[in-house]
C-alpha cells in the first residue's frame, strides 16, 4: 500500500474478522512508524475498537496478520503479546475496583508476572519510588492509598493510563482516553497524553478533532471495517470521501 | 475548580503510605489467637476425649474452607468438587494405614493373608500393583499431597487453559465428584465400595484408636490447620493475593497487565486441592476411616456453606464457620433429623442473601468497632472471651 513502511513497528496486512458472516474489520492494512502517533478517526461501529482488539489478542482474527518488531501478534496470547511491548487502555475505564490506586500500579508494574514471581515480588524501594513516579504523572499522588471504586470517572482513566505507563510499552493504543471527561480533566488528560507519547509508537482513537489534531502524526479514517483514507489531518479533511461519510455530519 | 472530586480531597486526609503492612493486622491477630485458645487450650480442657475427636473430625473439613476462601472468595472460582480433594487425601493414607492393618497375622482367616479384607471378600487373590508403593508411610504421606494436588492440575489445566469458568466450572467440578463417587462405589474389590476403607488401626505400630493417640492426633491437625493457615495468610499478602482479587473482578483486564491468568487458577486450585487433603488424611487417622460419602456432591456442598457461614474472604471466619456449623449439627441433628438439612439450606441461602461476607463480616461491622471503642489503638491485643 502507498503508506508501506519497511521501518514499521507495527504491520498491519490483510486484516479481518467476521463476527457470524458480518465483517467488522475487512481486509485492513496500515504501518506504523517507530514514535509515530496514529490516530484511528471514523463513525460510530466502523471497528476501531476492533482494530485494538485484534492487536492485542482479545479478539481472534479471521485473516490477516499483524506484526509487531517481527513478532505474529495473531498467534500470541494475550499476556504474551503484553511482554512483547503492547499497551492497550479499555474504552471504558477498565481498572481493579477492589484494589487501591498503588496496588494497581503495582499489579501493573512489569515484574514478577510467573506464578512464583508473583508470590515471591516484594514492594521494594524501586516499586516504591516508581509507583510514586507514575502516580505523580497521573496526578493521584494523593489517592495511592485510595481504592480505585471510589475515584472519579476521570480519575479511573488516568489510572488507567498510569497502569499502561508503568508497563512502559513500545506500542501504546489509547481507545477513546478524553472520553466522559470534564472540560477541565480533558485539558490535563491531552497535558499528559503529550507528556507520554514521546518516544513510542502510539495508536489513539478519537472523536475530539481538535486533539487529534493536535497530536495525529497520520490519521487513518475507517469506515465499515476498511480503509478510507490516510494520510496527514489537513490530507484526510480534504478527501471527499471523508467528507461525506464522517466529517460532513 | 471541579477537579477535585470527593473521593480525592477524603483521599488528601487520610493517604496513608501504602506500605506492606504486618503479618496479621490488629483484628486478625486478635482472631487467629482466639482461634488458637479455643482449639488449643479450651476444647481440649472442656471436652472428653471422644468430644475432643469430634471437634478434631470438624477441624478437618476447615482446611478445605481454607483452601476454598482462596480459590472462591479470593480468585473466585468456585469449586463444587473439593470432596473428591478430601477423599483423594484420605484414601492415600487409609490404604496405608489398611495395608498395615492388614498383616498375614492379622488376616490369617482370609482366603488369601495378607490383603485387606475387602479385597478378599471380592476374590481378589492378589494386592494390585497401585496398592504394593502404600506399604511405605513416606511414599503415602507423598501421595496424601502428591495425588489430589496432581489430580487438580490436570483438572484445572484442562478447563482454565480453555477458559472454562464461572458456573460450568463448578458444574463439572460437581460431575467430576460424582463421577469417582461412583468409581469408588464400583470397584469395591479395590476400594472398599460404599463403606469406604475401614477398621484401621495402627500407624507403624501406634494405636490410633486410643484416646491418647486419638488426643494427640487431635493436636497434630490443630498445628496443621494452623500451618495452612499461615500458607494461606503469606498467598493473600502476596502479589498472586492482589492478582487473584483483580482477577475475580477482571479477570480480561489483568491478562492485559501482563498474567496468564489460566496459570494463577490452576495454582490456587491446586493449593485448595492440597489443603483439603491434608484435611482428608487427618480425618482418616483421626476417626479411623474413609469413605465415599466424603467424596460426592453433598459433602462437596457441604464444605462449601462451611466457609460461606464463616465468610468466604475470612480464612479465619472460615475455620469459626466450621466449627460453628458442624456443632450446631451436632446439636440439632440428634434432636430433628429431617429438619436439619433443611435448616442447613436455609442457613445457606441466608448467608448468600443477607450476610454476603457470612460471620466474618459480621464481625467486621458489628463486632470488631465495638472492641475498637472499648480498646482504642494502642493498647495490647485482647482476646476477646468466648
Ligand atoms: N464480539 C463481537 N461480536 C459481534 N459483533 C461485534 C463484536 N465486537 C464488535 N462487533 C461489531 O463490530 C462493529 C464495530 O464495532 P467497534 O469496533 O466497537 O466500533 P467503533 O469502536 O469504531 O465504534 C459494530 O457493529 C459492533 O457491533
Ligand atoms: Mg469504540
Amino acid at each position: 500500500m502507498s503508506y508501506e513502511n519497511p521501518n514499521a513497528v507495527l504491520m498491519v496486512e490483510d486484516l479481518t474478522v467476521s463476527f457470524d458472516g458480518f465483517k467488522a474489520v475487512d481486509g485492513l492494512n496500515f504501518y506504523v512508524a517507530p514514535n509515530e502517533c496514529r490516530v484511528i478517526i471514523g463513525p460510530n461501529g466502523a471497528g476501531k475498537t476492533t482494530v485494538l482488539d485484534l492487536i492485542c489478542g482479545r479478539t481472534k482474527a479471521t485473516g490477516g496478520s499483524v506484526n509487531f518488531k517481527g513478532h505474529e501478534l495473531l498467534k500470541m496470547r494475550e499476556d504474551q503479546i503484553v511482554h512483547a511491548g503492547v499497551g492497550r487502555k479499555f474504552q471504558n475505564p477498565s481498572v481493579y475496583e477492589d484494589l487501591t490506586v498503588f496496588e494497581n500500579l503495582e499489579i501493573s508494574y512489569p515484574k514478577g508476572y510467573s506464578v512464583f514471581g508473583a508470590l515471591a515480588f516484594r514492594r521494594d524501594q524501586q516499586v516504591h519510588d516508581r509507583i510514586e513516579e507514575i502516580a505523580e504523572i497521573i496526578f493521584l499522588k494523593d489517592a495511592l492509598g485510595e481504592k480505585a471504586a471510589f475515584l472519579s470517572h476521570g480519575q479511573k482513566q488516568w489510572l488507567e493510563i498510569g497502569m499502561l505507563l508503568i508497563q512502559d510499552p513500545e506500542l501504546l493504543m489509547l481507545d477513546e482516553p478524553v472520553a466522559g471527561m470534564s472540560v477541565a480533566e480533558r485539558v490535563k488528560t491531552a497535558e499528559l497524553l503529550n507528556r507520554i507519547i514521546a518516544d513510542r509508537s502510539v495508536i489513539v482513537i478519537e472523536h475530539d478533532m481538535k486533539f487529534v489534531e493536535d497530536i495525529a502524526t497520520r490519521v487513518t479514517v475507517l469506515h465499515q471495517g476498511k480503509l478510507l483514507a490516510e494520510g496527514s489531518m489537513a490530507h484526510v479533511q480534504a478527501d471527499p470521501k471523508v467528507i461525506e461519510v464522517y466529517l460532513g455530519h | 475548580m471541579t477537579m477535585t472530586s470527593p473521593a480525592t480531597s477524603a483521599a488528601l486526609t487520610k493517604a496513608a503510605p501504602p506500605r506492606q503492612g504486618a503479618f496479621l493486622d490488629r483484628t486478625e491477630t486478635m482472631g487467629a489467637i482466639a482461634l488458637a485458645v479455643l482449639i488449643f487450650v479450651i476444647l481440649p480442657l472442656a471436652l472428653d476425649p471422644f468430644r475432643l475427636n469430634l471437634f478434631g473430625k470438624y477441624l478437618t473439613y476447615a482446611f478445605v474452607a481454607v483452601g476454598l476462601v482462596l480459590c472462591w472468595g479470593a480468585g473466585g472460582i468456585l469449586s463444587l468438587g473439593q470432596g473428591v480433594f478430601f477423599g483423594l487425601g484420605g484414601y492415600a493414607l487409609a490404604m496405608f494405614l489398611k495395608l498395615e492393618a492388614s498383616s498375614p497375622e492379622n488376616t490369617a482367616i482370609q482366603s488369601t493373608p495378607g490383603i485387606p479384607d475387602f479385597m478378599d471378600w471380592n476374590q481378589i487373590t492378589e494386592l494390585p500393583f497401585w496398592w504394593q508403593p502404600f506399604h511405605s508411610l513416606t511414599f503415602s504421606i507423598l501421595a496424601v499431597i502428591a495425588v489430589p494436588a496432581f489430580f487438580a492440575f490436570v483438572i484445572g489445566t484442562a478447563m482454565f487453559r480453555r477458559r472454562v469458568g464461572g458456573v460450568y466450572f463448578s458444574i463439572i467440578t460437581q460431575a467430576i465428584a460424582a463421577i469417582l463417587t461412583i468409581l469408588i462405589i464400583g470397584q469395591q474389590g479395590f476400594t472398599g465400595g460404599v463403606n469406604g476403607i475401614t477398621d484401621l488401626r495402627t500407624m507403624k505400630g501406634w494405636d490410633i484408636r486410643s484416646d491418647e493417640a486419638k488426643t494427640i492426633l487431635y493436636f497434630v491437625n490443630g498445628g496443621l490447620l494452623f500451618a495452612c493457615l499461615a500458607l494461606a495468610q503469606f498467598v493473600r499478602r502476596s502479589k498472586l493475593g492482589r492478582i487473584l482479587i483483580a482477577m475475580r473482578d477482571r479477570e480480561d483486564r489483568v491478562r492485559f497487565s501482563g498474567y496468564d491468568v489460566a496459570s494463577f487458577k490452576i495454582f490456587v486450585f491446586c493449593l485448595g486441592a492440597a489443603f483439603a487433603a491434608i484435611g482428608g488424611a487427618m480425618f482418616t487417622v483421626q476417626v479411623g476411616f474413609m469413605s465415599p460419602s466424603f467424596v460426592g456432591i453433598v459433602p462437596s456442598i457441604e464444605m462449601v456453606i462451611f466457609c460461606a457461614v464463616g465468610g468466604r474472604n475470612s480464612i479465619l471466619g472460615a475455620v469459626w464457620g466450621t466449627l460453628l456449623v458442624n456443632w450446631a449439627k451436632t446439636l440439632f441433628s440428634e434432636a430433628f433429623p429431617e429438619l436439619w438439612q433443611l435448616g442447613l439450606g436455609a442457613l445457606f441461602i441466608a448467608v448468600v442473601l443477607i450476610f454476603p461476607d457470612g460471620l466474618a463480616g459480621l464481625w467486621k461491622t458489628h463486632v470488631n468497632p465495638r472492641i475498637e471503642r472499648l480498646f482504642p489503638r494502642r493498647t495490647t491485643p485482647t482476646v476477646p472471651a468466648e
